[in-house]
């Protein structure tokens, strides 16, 4: 009782997510390109992009649905198309993070541009290798590759509370740059929230792979809350 | 858990086939045990081991032990006594058809020798209760014989029939199969009602069946035990690659 129609279902369910993987990995790359170069035509792309980002999570949603309806799976087959739903959700996440960025940057338009202490480019390739690691572990099925992920979390997380505390320092000592000061702000929350939803997708690869449930890792561990600023 | 039904060493044979092999299990009481693997994989032989009907085949024969609290099936008495403490629903419900419900439901009791009349009306409206069919049948159960029931209703009979005897242990064998969406659902709430008060081990092929009702599931493939563990680890996260082949249906 091979059930090959629902192999091949399990397999175009996967191509339709790397296919939004990569959408959604273009985005951002595209959104940080936009802050490095300020050029508003790499935002529309980003805007256009997230409009086929939505329709590709409401598709992959209904197909995933069909899938549990229709052939009841189990075990790591049940594991996986739960893990495509929820990668689904972090994939379209990560596109709106690539608008909210992008729109900072439409913002800096006709602001004058200033020395801030924190360093976006060093922060967004960071956010974006772990995007692009989570996804190589989704497509290479390796849950060695997605604990890597994890273990990046940290210096985003890091990453973004310095520049809070730098940018908010800033803002009181030289307001005339809290404007530039706040849209730098607001991309590094942006690239923090990338890294978790990274890290949200390493989280779901282990768990499809191996079965084990990693997710609140740090706060069973006792370390640091990842959305504490300060 | 505590332990319903031990089993140690258990191997079956019909002429030279080597049907189980070297099964060893403790099923737990007063929960549900569902068992699942391929046709032909000894899961049907394994539960006609636990009420010893499987020696009823005269080409057949069984070697190691079956305890059931304190009883040794297989040392300690005769066959007829074990099915006094083991009662059995097979996959298509098997009435007597020209008997009435009422007959029916305590034809086990009789054949024992039982013929306290008010003490048999009370077993009876109990088994009936007990398996969900009491307030469907109660204005007919001298009147209509067992055959002119439903599928479902005919199989919830035959429970009521296993359960008059008052036994430890319930043993069914596909108990679904033959039934429809509703009937189904109907056999398995009754699975659920029956669990605190019975050892209760179910034979299927429907994956979702054994999912939903029992807490611990075995896999057999080939003769033998392959895997026993509770149903929520069998069915999202087997140990066993040939478990997980199965119940996906990659192979079977």
């Amino acid at each position: 009782m091979t059930r090959i129609r629902f192999q091949q279902s399990l397999d175009e369910l996967k191509e339709q997510l790397l296919v939004m993987a990569g959408l959604a990995e273009q985005a951002i790359q595209r959104a940080i390109e936009a802050y490095r170069v300020r050029d508003l035509s790499i935002c529309d792309l980003v805007s256009r992009s997230e409009i086929a980002i939505n329709r590709l999570e409401r598709d992959i949603d209904q197909t995933a649905l069909d899938l549990l309806a229709m052939e009841q799976p189990m075990a790591v087959d049940l594991r996986f198309i739960l893990s495509v739903i929820k990668i689904n959700a972090d994939l379209e996440r990560v596109g709106d993070s690539a608008k909210s960025i992008s729109d900072r940057v439409r913002n800096m338009e006709h602001m004058a541009s200033a020395d801030l202490p924190v360093d976006i480019p060093r922060m967004a390739s960071l956010a974006a290798e772990m995007v692009r690691k989570s996804l190589q572990s989704f497509i290479e099925a390796d849950a060695e590759v997605a604990r890597s992920v994890l273990a990046m979390d940290d210096a985003v997380d890091a990453m973004n509370r310095a520049a809070y505390k730098s940018l908010t320092k800033v803002m009181e000592e030289e307001s005339h740059l809290a404007p530039q000061a706040l849209n730098a702000l607001m991309i590094s929350r942006s690239l923090e929230r990338v890294a978790d939803h990274a890290t949200n997708i390493a989280e779901d690869v282990i768990f499809w792979v191996q079965g084990a449930d990693v997710r609140h890792h740090k706060s069973a561990t006792g370390g640091r809350d990842p959305h504490a600023l300060a | 858990m505590g332990v319903g039904i031990e089993v140690a060493n258990l191997n079956a044979w019909y002429g030279n086939n080597h049907a189980l092999q070297d099964i060893n299990l403790n099923i737990p009481a007063n929960h549900a045990t569902a068992l699942i693997g391929p046709s032909g994989c000894g899961k049907s032989t394994f539960v006609r081991c636990l009420n010893r009907m499987h020696e009823t085949n005269p080409v057949a024969r069984a070697t190691g032990t079956v305890r059931i609290g304190d009883l040794d099936i297989y040392k300690d008495c005769k066959p007829v006594k074990v099915r006094r403490r083991v009662g059995m629903v097979f996959q298509r419900p098997n009435p007597f058809p020209t008997m009435s419900i009422y007959d029916n439901v305590c034809a086990g009791l009789k054949l024992n020798g039982y013929d306290h009349r008010q003490a048999l009306d009370e077993i009876v409206e109990k088994s009936l209760r007990n398996s969900a069919l009491w307030d469907e049948v109660k204005d007919d159960l001298k009147k209509k014989s067992g055959a002119s029931l439903s599928g479902g209703q005919q199989q919830r009979l035959c429970i009521a029939r296993a359960l008059a005897v008052d036994p430890e242990v319930l043993l069914m064998d596909e108990p679904c199969s033959a039934l429809d969406p509703v009937s189904t659902s109907k056999i398995e709430d009754l699975i659920f009602q029956l669990k605190p008060q019975y050892t209760i081990v179910i034979v299927t092929h429907n994956m979702q069946q054994a999912a939903r009702v029992a807490e611990k599931t075995g896999f057999f493939l080939n003769g033998r035990m392959v895997e026993f563990d509770t149903t929520h680890k069998i069915f999202t996260n087997p140990s066993d690659k040939r478990t997980e082949d199965y119940i996906t249906g990659r192979f079977g």
